[in-house]
């Protein structure tokens, strides 16, 4: 009974393997620079990145300034 | 030949295949696209909130569509719905199970979800008439620990499971519709794609899978870790995945390229990596460490240009806001801080 599970684990394995062999696959210096170019575009408007002004931050307590 | 015998050779020569086409495509590395340019500044980012409320272990948050609601779930038997700007409590749900691993939002905002070791995914409504949340459903199949669930509609939700499969419910009949088997280890963690098509997992087996959602099926598996992955994520424009390992390492591995393209790796870091998530461009990823620490890489340098260092036990999880402006760390302290 064992056997038989094997053999039809490893069919599937094969069948697996089958599949992801047969995917197309693009040009890791395209996908690099795609990759590359995204962060660019979106690099001006990422928060953790160029920092949130204390006014614009919701997380901020904003507490009135006391002039002493 | 016996027919074990001729499939083992099949197998073998099909991993080669693969092998050599990922190498027919390498034509460059990463850090070669990247060389001129610069890293990044020095991140330096501060506690502007702490929530504080659970009395055990943290082992989950999870944020809401709205970027502050955040769910927590703790080992203290608790969910936790926080506002974050504010650090009130919304609603604090008690659990049947208090062996909690992980914890999920709808992106509807209705529901949350949690499991954990009662093999269970837990489903509760926020949104009940009388005000009290309730249990919606007990998603029961699963014979292994729930490590994970992310939710893809109010009807919909994925689960990730000690049981090596991951599965897809329908929410209304308490069902499985799908079961994503493949795996050799237990599944980690898991992470939606923004299309809902398809979602990514990590497991003891030291692979990540890539999977059709509706088709049912494994598309691409990725290899290189040297231990279990316990983190997993989507890179922000969906191409990419980002891992994080038992061995101390984040690797981003492409989809199109269906190979890893770098690994964030230092020599002094000797710890497992337990919770990761990318900013809003994709440029910083934040990690969350066994050592207390959370370390914030340059994706694209893979250098490490900033800590968030505050928490006095492991950081257990870790959420950047839909809107990119916060991040979230959770530990096994009981706080969650927030930064920016």
């Amino acid at each position: 009974m064992s056997t038989t599970n094997s053999i039809a684990q490893a069919r599937k394995l094969v069948e697996q393997l089958r599949v992801e062999a047969g995917i197309e696959r693009i040009k890791v210096s395209k996908a690099a620079a795609e990759l590359m170019s995204y962060c660019e575009q979106h690099a001006h408007s990422d928060p953790l990145l160029v920092g949130v002004p204390t006014s614009e931050n919701p997380f901020k307590d904003k507490k009135p300034c006391i002039l002493l | 030949m016996g027919e074990m015998e001729q499939l083992r050779k099949e197998a073998e020569s099909l991993k080669d295949q693969i092998s050599a086409a990922r190498k027919a495509v390498h034509d460059v590395t990463l850090p070669e696209i990247v060389s001129g340019t610069a890293v990044v500044g020095r991140v330096q980012l501060k506690t502007r909130k702490t929530l504080r409320g659970h009395l055990a272990k943290i082992y989950a948050m999870h944020w809401g569509t709205d970027s502050k609601l955040c769910v927590s779930a703790s080992q203290d038997g608790k969910l936790i719905v926080w506002d974050s700007y504010t650090t009130n409590k919304v609603h604090a749900i008690p659990l049947k199970s208090s062996w909690v691993m992980t914890c999920a939002y709808a992106p509807s905002g209705n529901m949350v979800a949690c499991g954990g070791l009662d093999n269970m995914c837990s489903i509760y409504n926020l949104k009940g008439k009388d005000g009290n949340v309730k249990v919606m459903r007990e998603l029961a199949a699963h014979t292994g620990y729930l490590s994970c669930c992310r939710f893809l509609n109010d009807s919909e939700i994925i689960t990730s499971s000690g049981d090596c499969t991951c599965a897809l419910w329908d929410i209304e009949t308490g069902t499985q519709k799908t079961i994503f088997s493949g795996h050799m280890g237990d599944c980690m963690s898991l992470a939606v794609s923004h299309d809902f098509n398809m979602f990514i997992s990590g497991a003891c087996d030291y692979t990540a899978k890539l999977w059709d959602i509706r088709e049912g099926a494994c598309r691409q598996t990725f290899g290189g870790h040297e231990s279990d992955i316990n983190a997993i994520g989507f890179f922000p424009n969906g191409n990419a995945v980002l891992t994080g390992s038992d061995d101390g390492t984040c690797k981003m591995y492409d989809l199109r390229a269906d190979q890893e393209l770098i690994t964030y790796q230092d020599p002094s870091i000797m710890c497992g990596v337990t919770s990761l998530a990318p900013s809003l461009s994709g440029r910083l990823i934040l990690a969350g460490y066994d050592d207390f620490n959370c370390n914030i890489w340059d994706s694209l340098k893979a250098e490490r240009v900033g800590v968030l260092a505050g928490h006095d036990n492991r950081v257990s999880c870790i959420g950047v806001t839909p809107d990119g402006m916060a991040a979230c760390t959770g530990s096994w302290d009981s706080f969650l801080k927030i930064w920016n």
